[in-house]
């Protein structure tokens, strides 16, 4: 579940970006690239453990709902210090 | 178990190499070192190119580890990682590391330089078009 909550993470940090391209002020390619190199690392070890797991391998529970929420989350977090950063870079100039 | 040691080392690789590569490129701006060149056919640096590389790396392994930590595979206490605390268990977690985390590296930087080729092109159609306008 964490695996299709991040890769829908990714899909709207992108296409915000791209909303925004030539003149991306809130750094959404940042968040765009870190969600999709969470989602495809996942994607790969569902993809590697599909042969032996199957449909199990996509793990379709709260708790991985959970682990969704807040992998989003984390993201989110690494973002906000990102943008958080770089203001304050551009302050002390 | 520990699949994102994989990437994660990969993610090290690149940083250097990015820091490396901005130096380069910083100094041939400023014509120190003019007869070094690097392929550039683009508005976009190598420098730059592997910034979204290490973007990704760096994001999928900061997930990756909150996953691990979430599934009791990483704890705060030597030796970090729960697979360690026996030598067979060692033995899957190298194996998984090699095929997994082997996996990982291998279509991150596969979709990366997909990336790569596409904004390439763009650009320099881009530049054509720009210079056939004039």
């Amino acid at each position: 579940m964490y695996l299709l909550m991040t890769a829908a993470a990714a899909v709207v940090a992108t296409l915000l970006w791209r909303k925004n391209v030539g003149e991306d002020r809130h750094d959404f390619k940042f968040l765009s690239l870190v969600y999709w190199g969470a989602a495809l690392m996942w994607l790969m070890d569902v993809v590697m453990v599909w042969p032996e797991e199957g449909l199990a391998a996509v793990e379709i529970s709260l708790d991985a709902s959970l682990l969704g929420l807040a992998s989003v989350a984390l993201g989110l977090l690494l973002w906000g210090v990102r943008r958080a950063m770089a203001r304050r870079t551009v302050r002390a100039q | 178990m520990a699949c994102l040691l994989a990437p994660m080392a990969e993610a090290i690789v690149v940083t250097v190499v990015k820091h490396v590569v901005k130096k380069k490129e910083k100094r041939q701006e400023s014509g120190v070192t003019p007869s070094v060149s690097l392929p550039q056919k683009t508005g976009y640096s190598w420098s730059r190119k592997l910034s979204w590389l290490n973007q990704m790396l760096w994001g999928g392994v900061a997930l990756l580890i909150l996953e691990h930590v979430w599934h009791g595979e990483i704890v705060p206490w030597p030796p970090f990682l729960t697979a360690m605390n026996s030598p067979e268990s060692t033995a899957v977690m190298l194996e998984e590391i090699a095929t997994v985390g082997g996996a990982m590296v291998v279509f991150v930087t596969l979709v990366w330089f997909v990336v790569v080729m596409i904004a390439d092109r763009r650009a320099l159609s881009a530049a054509r078009n720009a210079s056939s306008l004039i």
